[in-house]
């Protein structure tokens, strides 16, 4: 039995279900560094009140599983906030976001306490605010230094994405189960979709490798110099 | 003495961490154009004194005047007034993700609001000041000590600064880069720079200070020139001091 032919009847279901979880993954590192790095710039620079709330939602949204987080949202949280018309699409993006936002906070947090603290001193005694001593000064290398790190959380949500099949998102790993009760072939079907998934996953990662080498500034964090 | 050569009125400055009660009570004036430089043991709060200053470190008590207006207690104005105050630290802090020049202009883009262009060319002047222009593109990581010293020393200039405090300027420095440093400090105080300098460089002391202050125990122990201070009988805690030095200098 030739699986060949079958994937290329079902290339343009294939297509759509690695665009639909590269899309999950993208929303979610897109949510996640637009909420992880304000909550790690208020763990470290914020008041008491603000380092707790972070605190809290770091330790809740790290302290489940991604299966269980989803279904909490999916059936529970999104229809109580009444968005329980949201796609499952939405949803699935939006949690692995939130999660992923938990996580990718502490990578910037430590990226942030990990920049010299005689650079914030040197900022402020030219006259910079905080502010933007924070912007000008602190973020630059912080992201820098974070970005080895933060690399990996792409294989982390784009593996944890799969799940979403559970609430019912066509992505990949939904599409290729289509294909298994549809053809009855389950072994080489499930082995493409592990191939696809292993070329998202590394694909993915050396173009990030690639772009921790174009920033990377001589002698300076990890980057090669 | 005219009353309006006084550029830096510092009032009685005391600061504790803790229990330790590291500066005393110090008072001095400045006038422009000098050169003050602060020597003694380590620990009697010579670097606590210049960061109280300019408020990197708020004193607890006293009060600090420039140009006859109050730095203590300036709310946010105290980002004007550190333009005003530059500062040269031991590790010379330079941002380490900018090239020499981008770090002499980033304060005038962020703080003065100058435009790319001017802010560029008034780097460059700076850099060209401490001999640095041809290091302009260059990276802290890609200078040696002496270099990225007088890059942040540019940093500090490109501010138009009307005193300068260096903070042990060239203590994580061989003597054959310290030597390029100091050259540039002299400069500097040939051209009117005023200058509150701490360090341990008794030459330089003698060659450039108008006025050594000998600090100790969180006070001004001896002040003077520095021909009163080493050959004036009354004077002795200093040379004590500075024989300790010596002494060990030749270990």
């Amino acid at each position: 039995m030739d699986i060949l032919p079958i994937l290329i009847d079902w290339l343009p279901y294939l297509l759509s279900g690695i665009a639909s979880t590269l899309g999950l993954v993208l929303a979610a590192l897109g949510l996640g560094v637009l909420l992880g790095l304000p909550m790690a710039l208020g763990q470290v620079y914020g008041a008491r009140p603000v380092r707790w709330v972070v605190g809290i939602y770091v330790w809740f949204f790290r302290g489940l599983p991604i299966l269980v987080l989803l279904f909490l949202f999916w059936f529970g949280i999104f229809p109580a906030l009444g968005l329980g018309e949201l796609s499952a699409f939405i949803v699935g993006a939006v949690v692995l976001g939130l999660r992923g936002a938990a996580y990718q906070s502490q990578i910037f947090r430590g990226a942030i306490q990990s920049v010299g603290e005689g650079q914030m001193i040197a900022a402020r005694s030219l006259g910079m605010s905080r502010l933007t001593a924070i912007r000008s000064v602190i973020l630059p290398q912080a992201m820098r230094i974070a970005l080895p790190g933060w690399s990996n959380e792409y294989p982390n949500i784009l593996t944890d994405s799969a799940v979403c099949y559970a609430i019912g998102v066509v992505e990949l790993l939904t599409i290729t189960s289509r294909m298994v009760t549809q053809t009855h072939i389950t072994m080489p079907i499930y082995l493409a979709a592990a191939g696809i998934f292993i070329v998202l996953n590394y694909g993915g990662l050396k173009l990030l490798h690639r772009l921790e080498k174009r920033i990377a500034i001589p002698g300076f964090g990890t980057g090669a110099m | 003495m005219n009353n309006n050569d006084i550029v830096l009125r510092v009032e009685d400055i005391h600061k504790s961490f803790g229990d330790n009660e590291v500066l005393r009570g110090v008072s001095f004036d400045v006038r422009r154009g000098e050169t003050k430089v602060f020597i003694g043991p380590s620990g009697t709060g010579k670097s606590t004194l210049l960061r109280c200053i300019n408020q990197l470190t708020p004193p607890d008590r006293g009060r600090v005047w420039l140009d006859g207006e109050e730095v203590t207690n300036s709310g946010a104005r105290i980002n004007y007034f550190r333009q005003k105050i530059g500062m040269v630290f031991q590790n010379f802090f330079l941002f380490d993700h900018l090239t020499a020049v981008k770090n002499v202009e980033l304060a005038l883009l962020k703080v003065r609001g100058m435009g790319k262009a001017e802010a560029r060319e008034k780097a460059l002047t700076e850099l060209r000041q401490v001999g640095m222009e041809d290091w302009a593109d260059h990276y802290p990581a890609e200078l040696s000590g002496g270099q990225a010293q007088r890059v942040s020393i540019a940093r500090a200039l490109a501010m138009d600064p009307d005193v300068i405090l260096f903070d042990e300027p060239t203590s994580a420095l061989d003597p054959e880069l310290t030597r390029e440093v100091l050259e540039v400090m002299k400069k500097l105080a040939r051209n009117g720079m005023t200058m509150l300098v701490v360090t341990h460089e008794m030459g330089f002391a003698c060659s450039v200070a108008n006025e050594v202050l000998f600090m100790e125990n969180g006070v001004v122990a001896e002040q003077g020139s520095p021909d009163l201070l080493l050959h004036d009988p009354r004077f002795t805690r200093m040379k004590d001091f500075i024989g300790r030095i010596d002494s060990r200098m030749d270990d």
